[in-house]
């Protein structure tokens, strides 16, 4: 049945991530995710799910990766300082290629910083805070809707890429109430584990077919005795020393990503066609982008903007097409210039402006207009 | 030729293990190997979960479901797979830093919460694996790398430690006493609730060498010599208890499980939505 | 109807959070578009607090309030705060215990007793944000009456029904007798 609701941001992470299949969550009470952990230890046992609050940060990333890989689908959600703890962990979900999906819900920081406050300073943690290479897929959803329909491809991206998937929300958008429609009977793409089928290669638990850039499943549990490590490892699951499998490992969890960039990316653009000055901009910031756009837009200014739905892998290509086209580029985000860095790399032949804002408060679409006429 | 039990529960193609000659924890792996045998639990059915250091290398030599997971986390982890797989049997292994250091709080709430799984401490009272640091269970006065004048810190009881917690089995063990220890391994694993058993190893590479212990040999004697039971514990005072070893059940109650519990709440739940 | 940016302002306990979520869950049974937020923080906790709403015909960008066309005061620190800060467009609804500041240049400023009401009217002192959420309505005619009270429905307590309804009306009443 068809039904409009009114819901939080927060609230529909976890209706979307339960249809996706969720059913374990661990986590630990921090502002602005917490709602999130509130609706999971409601709604999960409904669904035969589990909840669990774990003694912190560390130990819920622990746990979700333990329960994914013996093969259920699992999510935690925090906030910056919790995101920073649980990075360790997601290194560890990275090299064993256990999917999970961690929402961080940014908040003003670095450390306590404003714990309320909305903020996008997490952008860069959310791609190298853990040590060492990696890749790694960040979705940032923009709308409660967007909560609900994103995080269904959180756990499919997951799945699909064997990776850990950050969704990375803001305070803007998690504590937000809008209406959300919900269809039940609609049919919405839900990506399982792709499981191994050649019975040669059932006891490598990393063999990768040809052809192929994630090695398959055969979950951990239940006939063949697994060995999933943290260390570097050949396609038995086993320790090794080799400097040529240490390079193969590594290279394979970057390219399995960088090779499926066009399948990964998502973004929105509006009136780029004819735009000018495009504004780059993704998460909440968006809403006061939107706004602000509409506003200039009605007086007759050619703006546009660029919204990185997967702010990584960076819609990299598309941008770079696109600023062939315009004269000024103009990046808003709430913090002193993250994804500034990262445009600033792609971008080589307009003017870039800048709108960023660390005091706790929201961009406003008048700063946002203010920052447009300045580019000209 | 390696005896039935190797063959059985050992990954031989991963052997020789890089344990250094004389550790004790060869004995204490085989102990676990035992206490699985004796209980008769499929492979398939244990999922042995393990941290970092040198006790948690056990995970990558038993033929088991094996996960070797990050530095002190290891409870944590085999929390995640006993809510999602309450079937199997989890079993973690744990060094002392590991388990009581930087684990220190998975250990204690993990006791809390009663979650069924059974940790098993390889406790041989140092860092071995970054070689020879002093731990949370290195008794005060002794060396350590970290500890050149002698370590100031007062140590861990690590099964009181549990059992204060909540840990509803606690044990301890010895290298040396492999026949009691097999068998109190073997009531951890059966026991419903969460259970540890701390069972006392043996590094003469930095341990006993750093303080003077003699070698292997004479570190496996000191067990020999000095580990009285738990009863004769319970009459003796603390001046006479100082530099013994304890050998039997600490603690033994039955609190509700964790994962059993929660599976209660998903029934009724589910009932009154119905 | 033109976009509503609706700022309700008090201390925590008051409901005023509530009473946002009532007035966004209404508009949403009415087909509208809305965006509801709230400052967060130890606000929450006793001090001053604000919730808002935004209830359109178009599509919402921007969530949050920057110009309101209506705000609703609780308390004396946040009539002066948010009063005195209101544009020459904004309605005020204050309640009647309140001093208006002569700084306030806002096009409207009505006094209603609404907690006055919600104490010794309906009887229970907690229902005040619902009152203000009825007494709010009828000054701006948001939703029809059946919505609201489907809305508030919806968002209370089960057992509460009957004391929110009669809150509801003594609120519709204020309005009425403006």
């Amino acid at each position: 049945m068809k039904n409009k609701v009114l819901m939080q941001g927060n609230e529909a992470c976890v209706e979307g991530a339960i249809k996706a299949g969720m059913r374990f969550f661990a986590g630990y009470p921090i502002t602005p995710s917490t709602e999130i952990a509130e609706r999971s230890a409601v709604r999960l046992p409904q669904v035969g799910g589990k909840f669990i609050q774990m003694e912190d940060e560390i130990a819920s990333m622990a746990a979700i990766i333990g329960a994914s890989a013996v093969g259920t689908k699992t999510m935690t959600a925090t906030s910056g300082p919790g995101f920073s703890l649980k990075q360790e962990n997601i290194g560890y979900a990275c090299i064993t290629e256990i999917p999970c999906v961690i929402v961080d819900v940014q908040r003003s920081g670095p450390s306590t910083g404003l714990p309320t406050s909305p903020s996008q300073g997490d952008v860069m943690q959310a791609r190298w805070g853990t040590h060492g290479d990696h890749s790694i897929i960040a979705i940032s959803p923009s709308s409660v809707s967007e909560c609900y329909n994103l995080i269904i491809r959180a756990f499919n991206l997951a799945e699909k890429y064997r990776t850990p998937v950050i969704f990375l929300m803001d305070e803007i958008v998690g504590h937000l109430r809008e209406g959300i429609e919900i269809d039940d009977e609609q049919e919405v793409e839900i990506i399982e584990r792709k499981m191994k089928v050649r019975p040669d290669v059932l006891h490598l638990p990393y063999h990768v077919n040809e052809g192929e850039d994630v090695p398959r499943f055969h979950l951990t549990g239940y006939d063949i005795r697994y060995n999933i490590t943290g260390l570097v490892h050949a396609e038995d699951g086993f320790p090794s020393n080799s400097n040529e499998v240490a390079h193969n490992l590594v290279t394979r969890l970057m390219k399995k990503i960088e090779n499926n960039v066009d399948d990964i990316v998502e973004f929105e653009q509006k009136y780029c066609d004819d735009a000018e000055t495009v504004i780059v901009c993704y998460g909440g910031t968006a809403r006061s982008v939107m706004s602000a756009v509409e506003e200039l837009r009605a007086k007759g200014e050619k703006v546009g903007y660029f919204r990185p739905i997967t702010v990584w892998p960076f819609p990299e290509k598309q941008l770079k097409a696109l600023s062939s086209k315009v004269k000024n580029i103009v990046v808003a985000e709430h913090n002193y210039g993250q994804i500034l860095l990262e445009v600033q790399r792609i971008v080589k032949d307009c003017k870039i402006g800048f709108v960023g804002k660390v005091d706790g408060t929201v961009i406003t679409p008048a700063e946002i207009i203010k920052a447009v006429e300045e580019v000209k | 030729m390696a005896s039935e039990l190797i063959l059985k529960y050992m990954r031989e193609e991963h052997l020789p293990h890089i344990w250094c000659p004389g550790c004790g924890h060869g004995i204490l792996m085989r102990d676990v190997a035992q206490a699985v045998k004796n209980l008769g639990i499929d492979q398939e059915k244990v999922c042995l979960v393990s941290g970092i250091g040198c006790a948690s290398r056990a995970a990558g030599y038993m033929d088991f479901q094996t996960m070797h997971t990050t530095h002190g986390r290891a409870i944590a982890f085999a929390t995640g797979v006993k809510m999602a797989r309450p079937d199997l049997e989890v079993i973690v292994i744990a060094g002392d830093g590991d388990c009581a250091a930087i684990g220190g709080n998975h250990l204690i709430h993990a006791a809390r919460r009663n979650i069924g799984i059974t940790v098993i401490v390889f406790n041989n009272d140092i860092y071995g694996m970054t070689g020879g640091q002093y731990s949370p269970t290195t008794p005060t006065g002794e060396l350590g790398t970290t500890a050149p004048y002698g370590n100031i810190d007062r140590p861990f009881d690590i099964a009181i430690l549990a059992a204060g917690a909540g840990a509803s089995y606690v044990a301890k063990g010895t290298a040396y006493h492999a026949q009691q220890t097999i068998k109190l391994i073997e009531n951890g694993i059966k026991h419903k609730g969460f259970s540890l058993i701390d069972c006392a190893g043996v590094c003469p590479t930095y341990y006993g060498r750093k303080n003077k212990k003699g070698g292997a040999v004479d570190m496996m004697k000191y067990q020999r010599d000095n580990t009285i039971t738990v009863e004769q514990a319970a009459k003796m005072t603390r001046e006479e208890k100082a530099g013994k070893l304890i050998l039997g059940k600490i603690a033994e109650n039955d609190f509700p499980e964790f994962s059993s519990e929660y599976q209660k709440i998903i029934d009724r739940v589910r009932k009154e939505e119905r | 109807m033109s976009k509503m940016e609706i700022r309700l302002a008090g201390s925590g306990g008051q409901g005023v959070i509530l009473a946002t979520i009532i007035l966004a869950e209404a508009a949403i049974i009415a087909g509208k578009n809305t965006a509801q937020s709230q400052s967060y923080g130890p606000e929450a906790r006793g001090g001053m607090c604000k919730a808002e709403v935004i209830v359109s015909d178009e599509q919402i960008g921007f969530t949050k309030v920057t110009h309101p066309t209506f705000l609703l005061a609780l308390t004396q620190a946040s009539l002066n705060k948010y009063g005195v800060e209101a544009g020459e467009d904004c309605v005020i609804l204050a309640d009647s215990t309140l001093t208006v500041p002569e700084a306030i240049k806002a096009k409207k400023v009505y006094s209603l007793p609404i907690l006055d009401t919600a104490k010794t009217e309906v009887g229970k002192a907690f229902t005040a944000n619902i009152v203000a959420v009825a007494a709010i309505n009828g000054i701006l005619k948001l939703v029809s009456k059946e919505d609201l009270e489907a809305a508030v429905l919806r968002q209370i307590p089960k057992g509460t029904e009957e004391i929110n309804r009669k809150a509801l009306h003594a609120g519709q009443k204020l309005a009425e007798n403006i």
